[in-house]
Order: structure tokens, then sequence, then C-alpha cells
């Protein structure tokens, strides 16, 4: 016998037998197709002004650094002075998502662009994010040829644009418009919350930016 | 790792007379309590949330059989393996398997307790393994040779000194003049030489804080960013995960994800939610080729079903330990396995056993502390006495503890007798108590009277307070009873 009939076997000896018991199956199917909400907390139940101002605060407050601009032809430029404020060289790397691809790149001369996903030497990536979450101040991006993964991990700064039609409230908003795009228990291969730069408490419970992920997370909310 | 839990005794004597450990735990003493607080005080739907994530796991384990199967039919479906290990045995030579097939040499880990209960580090490299851990507090105790003192601080009972030691005798190919007396140098140093490790790793291995049935998703909460850097260089991926990580949607992992870094660390979110499915696919430009998951059941399911089944709801947030009394004063390595603190107590007898675990749910005073903090509403406290009682039954405590029992029971069951013996006993005690109103030593107690002394009775007995406070409320009228 092989290990997965000795589990489920167990499984269901604990509980008590019953697998073919159809109002079970029932019940969890149900449960599937249409995933009960549960406790929304009212913190993010805001109007679109309200709910864009928490999402700032929150990512603030988590130590991200917000910048709103107009519209995205904005974009460059700003990315530009977040590079020049830090002192990093004028490169950034970027995927193929066409919102960032057909901007006005060329406006900013001395900026170098490569794109595809990080090699562990970028000083700095630029991603457009899926969307973003008020509640707790978090980003949501999702894996793939336009934002690669690894771009939100390798280099130090990661700077996330996001459109702010696309901040929700709550990250049960997100998720259904996840299922919306990516089809009913289909996901992208990565699906990543983020909520601020990295840190670690590991010694001596200090809290330090900059563990193993980026050491500085820059957001550029557009629109809104 | 070897258990050390039946010596656990010696264990804690040791810790409270460590002084660099003492040092240490001041940390959690601090910092854990406080910001959980804060954090919890600024949602007043905590207490909701904490109702629906229990009912989301007890609903889950009650379908757990179900739930498994769907989850597992997801994962093919997105192109990934599921395997079940009966048995931590079964665990580490399925995970060494898919290494080998992948020619690995090197694999790099981010945290995962399930790891250290099937010991796969040495494992690892009595078989030819690198393993490399890349949480920073995982990272340290690797170099020292240790396991984690704490669930989710694994590195909570070092100091810093300690760390910097450990960081010049390791990384001997930096210059010794380096200045590392601040924990930011150490981080720093930790940093670069980890990120080499991530390229050159041929598997990556996580655990998982839910696998989702809905989608077939394994999810990992971290800090720093370390597991998903060894989720997604490496061309293998795999997720040791125990049956209990099973939860049916993301709105459920959404609603336990409100409770678990709140009760954690007392952050709203964790700063890194990832959620994996499956290995890359067509078009993507990074991510793992193969995804493996490695379903562990190493005696949950004997849980399943039994007074211990509310344990399979615990999320490892470490709230429980970070509130115990007890944990403050020893720190985890006194209970002499992979799980310390109030939750340890009750998964560890279960796990290897209470002949060996015995002493750990006797090490509480039952404050009720962890149960009042848990997420999960796990009640922890009457989960230790039920291990109490299957130690008592199975006749596992000393002769002098049982014969101790023995004779109170036999009054207690009489309470006439009971309260004979108690109204005699009393006043005699209070006498021999003297002005101090306390004992120094006590025969037959003198394993308790060694380390703090027993307050002498007051001249009365509880019954006979107890009646003398029923007549006075008689007499005013009985005002005190609506007070509260």
């Amino acid at each position: 016998m092989n290990g997965r009939e000795v589990i489920l076997g167990k499984v269901r000896k604990s509980l008590g037998g019953g697998h073919n018991d159809a109002a079970r199956l029932a019940a969890i199917e149900a449960r599937l197709a249409r995933p009960p909400k549960g406790v929304i907390p009212e913190r993010g139940q805001l109007d679109d002004k309200a709910r864009r101002r928490l999402f700032i605060a929150m990512a603030e407050k988590v130590s991200a650094s917000v910048k709103q601009v107009k519209s995205y032809d904005d974009v460059p430029k700003a990315v530009a002075e977040y590079l020049r404020s830090r002192n990093l060289p004028a490169a950034i790397r970027i995927g193929n998502d066409r919102r960032l691809v057909k901007l006005p790149w060329t406006s900013q001369r001395a900026l170098e662009i490569k794109h595809g996903p990080s090699d562990g030497d970028d000083e700095a990536g630029v991603s457009h994010a899926f969307g973003a979450i008020a509640e707790s101040g978090t980003l949501v991006l999702t894996s793939g040829g336009d934002n690669p993964t690894t771009i939100n991990f390798l280099p130090e700064h990661h700077i996330v644009v996001v459109d702010a039609k696309d901040v929700a409230g709550d990250m049960e908003s997100v998720l259904s418009r996840l299922r919306r795009k990516y089809g009913k228990g289909e996901m992208p291969r990565t699906l990543n919350f983020i909520t601020g730069p990295s840190r670690s408490g590991d010694i001596e419970q200090k809290l330090l930016l900059g563990a193993h992920g980026p050491r500085a997370l820059h957001v550029i909310l557009v629109g809104g | 790792m070897q258990i050390t839990s039946p010596r656990f005794k010696q264990n804690a004597r040791e810790a409270l007379a460590d002084p660099q450990l003492q040092k240490a735990m001041g940390n959690v003493r601090g910092g854990f309590i406080d910001k959980r607080q804060a954090a919890i005080d600024a949602l007043p739907e905590f207490d909701a949330l904490r109702d629906n994530a229990r009912a989301i796991k007890d609903h889950t384990l009650a379908n757990l059989d179900l739930y498994l199967e769907a989850y597992e039919a997801k994962v093919r479906a997105a192109g990934g393996f599921v395997h079940w290990a009966e048995t931590a045995e079964d665990a580490r030579n399925v995970i060494l398997d898919i290494c080998r097939a992948a020619g690995a040499r090197t694999v790099t880990k981010g945290k995962s307790m399930i790891t250290e209960e099937i010991g796969l580090n040495e494992f690892f490299e009595k078989n030819g393994v690198s393993p490399v851990e890349t949480d920073l507090g995982e990272y340290i105790i690797q170099l020292r040779g240790e396991h984690p003192s704490h669930i989710i601080a694994p590195a909570v009972h070092l100091n810093k000194e300690q760390v910097e030691e450990d960081f010049r005798r390791v990384h001997d190919h930096l210059p010794a003049a380096r200045d590392l007396s601040e924990p930011e140098a150490l981080l720093g140093e930790a940093r670069r030489v980890l990120r080499a490790k991530y390229f050159d790793a041929d598997v990556g291995i996580t655990g998982a804080n839910f696998l989702v049935a809905e989608t077939g998703s394994s999810i990992i909460v971290t800090n720093e960013g370390n597991g998903d850097l060894t989720q997604i260089l490496p061309k293998v991926h795999i997720v040791l995960a125990s049956l209990e990580k099973i939860v049916p949607t993301l709105e459920d992992a959404a609603q336990i994800l409100r409770v678990l870094a709140r009760s954690a660390t007392g952050q709203d979110m964790s700063v890194y939610t990832t959620v994996s499915t499956g290995p890359r696919r067509p078009g993507d430009p990074d991510g793992p080729e193969e995804y493996h998951v490695v379903l562990l059941d190493n005696g949950r399911s004997s849980m399943l079903g039994t007074e211990f089944q509310d344990m399979l709801r615990c999320i490892r947030c470490g709230a429980c330990m970070n509130h115990c009394p007890v944990y403050h004063e020893i720190g985890g390595h006194a209970y002499g396995w992979v799980y310390p603190g109030p939750m340890g107590a009750v998964l560890t007898p279960a796990l290897i056993g209470v002949d060996k675990a015995g002493h750990l749910p006797n090490a509480s005073t039952f404050c009720g502390r962890c149960e009042s903090v848990c997420p999960m509403r796990i009640p922890l406290p009457k989960m230790m006495r039920h291990w109490r009682e299957r130690e008592f039954e199975r006749g596992l405590n000393p002769a002098t503890a049982r014969g101790g029992l023995k004779f109170w029971a036999f009054f207690a069951k009489r309470p006439r007798l009971y309260r004979l013996a108690t109204s005699m006993a009393v006043p005699v005690l209070s006498l021999l108590g003297g002005r101090k109103g306390r004992f120094r030593s006590l025969p037959l107690a003198g394993g308790w009277t060694k380390y703090r002394d027993l307050p002498a009775p007051e001249s009365r007995t509880f019954m006979q307070q107890w009646h003398g406070r029923e007549t006075s409320k008689q007499e005013t009228g009985g005002k005190q009873g609506a007070a509260r």
C-alpha cells in the first residue's frame, strides 16, 4: 500500500469513517465553488479617495515610500528622480509589461533600461502591480514575462507602479479580481503580497531593513 | 535531532543558570507582547476573525480527507507533484530522491519547523547534500550547530556578541579588522554571504503556512524574502508541509493571515506573503522548473478525533510562548525537542510520546495566558491536563507523586472525611507556620520547597470561610452578590 492510501485511510478512520458521505462531499464542493467571504475589517471599506489615502498611510507605516503622479507619462520622471535622490546609478530592470514598456522613457536620457528577469546585479527594478490593498498597505504582484518575480526580490531597490484604480480595500476584493482574470481555481505561478521592504528582527529582536530582499520599496501611485 | 525532553528538569536548571540566555530572553519579555497588543487594539474585528479562523480550521479538519484529495488534484493539474509521507523517514527519503534526481549538491532552505521535525539537515549531511539555511536566525544557529529555540525567532536565545563570534569564525575569508559590533553589520554580512548561495543551489526547500485546496497552492509568510529567493532561483522547489496546513480557499487563508502576523510579530501583514502554484509556466522567465509537495503525517492523523484534535488548528505564530512565564525563564532549548512553549508542551507528547515528553505538560502553572492569546483559540491548558491524565493512567509519574495523589484522592472522594481532616489539619499547620506564615521545608515535599516556601494556611478552611461569608451576606441583604 502506498503512503497516500495509508494516510487517507488513517484520517478517515480517525474521523469515524464516512468516505462516501455524499453530504460531506457536497459541503466541501459548495465551499470550493463559492468561497465564503468571512469577516472583512471596516478599516478598508472606504470611498475611492479615502481608500487611496489609507493605502498610502499604511504603506508608509511599514517603511515603503510613496510618490503620487497624475498619469503614466509621469512615471519615467518619477523613477529617475527616485534614483537620483538615493544616489543610485541611472539604470533599471523591467519586464515586458506593456504598461511599463510603452512609457516615454526616452524623456530621461541618461536612464539605462534592461529587460527580463533580474540576474542579481541590478540596483533597481521596476514592476507593475496587479493591485494593492489599502487595509494593510500591501502590493499584489503576479509572476510571468510581464513582471518577472526575480525583480521583486533581487534588486536592492524595488520600485512598484500601481494604478490608483486597482487599490482595493481588502485582500478578498483582490482575490475576486484574480479569479476573473485567471479563471476559477487557477493561479499564476507566483502571487506576491508585498508589505514594505524586506526586514529581519532575528538579532536581538531589533528590526532592521534589507534582510534578503530589497532594502527599499518605492511605490508610484498613478492617477486618482 | 537528539531528544532531551526526558531530562527537562536538568535542562531547565541549566537554562536558569545561563547568564547569556537570561539576558537574551529579556528581548522576548519586552518586544513581542507589546507589539501584538498594539496591532490588536487597532483592529476591532480581531476577535471575530479569531472565531472565524477557528471555524475554518474545524471545518477543514472534519473534512480533511476530502480537502487533501481536492488539493492533490489541483497541484497535479498545475503540473506539480504530491508525495505522501507517513513518517519522518518516508519524508526524508522522498526529499533525498528528488534531490538526487536533480543532481543536487547544495540545497537552500527557507525557514521550516517541519524540516527540523524530520531532522532533514543531519540526514542531508550524512548523504552528501549540503543544506544552507537562509533565514537569518536559522543561518546563525546552523553555524553554531544548534536548533531553533523559538518557532518564529530561532536565534532569540542569542546575543549579538555571540553572533559576531560565529561570523568571525566561519566567514574567515573576510578581513579580520572589519567592524561587526552592530546588528546592521551582521545582517549585511549574512546578506552578502547568502546571496551567492541562492544562485549555487540546485534545489530550494520551503515549508508552508497554508496549502489551498481550491487552487493547489502553497503559501509562505516571511519578512526577510529568503523563502522567496529559495523557491524562485533553484530549478527545483520542494514544499514540505504537514497535513493540517490545508485550508479550503484563498479567502479562508486571507482570514487566518489577518490573525497570524498580528499574533506573531504585531504586524498587520508580514512583508512577504507568497502564493505558489505549480512549476514555471510557458513564457515565464523565472521560477522553478519542478514543483514538489511532500505531505507529512508523522502522527497528525492519530490526533484527529481525539481530545488533541484542536492542536491541529495551530498556525505556529508563537504567541503562546511569547506570553508564557515558563518559556520566558528557560527559553526554548530546555523543552528538549523541536517545539517549545505551551504549543510544544501539547504537541511534543503527541509526536514523540508522553513517556519521553511527560515533563513538558507538567511545566505549567495553568495561568492560561497561552490560551487567552492563541489566535486559533486552542485550549492549551486543557490539553496539557489531558496529557497529565494520560501520564498518570500509564503509571509514568514517580511513585511519590502517585502515592500522594492517591492519598489525596482517597479523602477528596469522601467529602465529610475531607472536611473533618482539613478542619483539624489547617489550624495545626497554621500554628506550625509561625509568625512568618510559611514553611521553608516540609517532609515528603522537599522537591517543592527546595525552590520556594510553602505558604501556611490561614486559620480556617475554605469551607469554613465560605460559610462565614454566606452568613454575613444574608445579614447585609446580599448586596455584594449584585456587584458583578
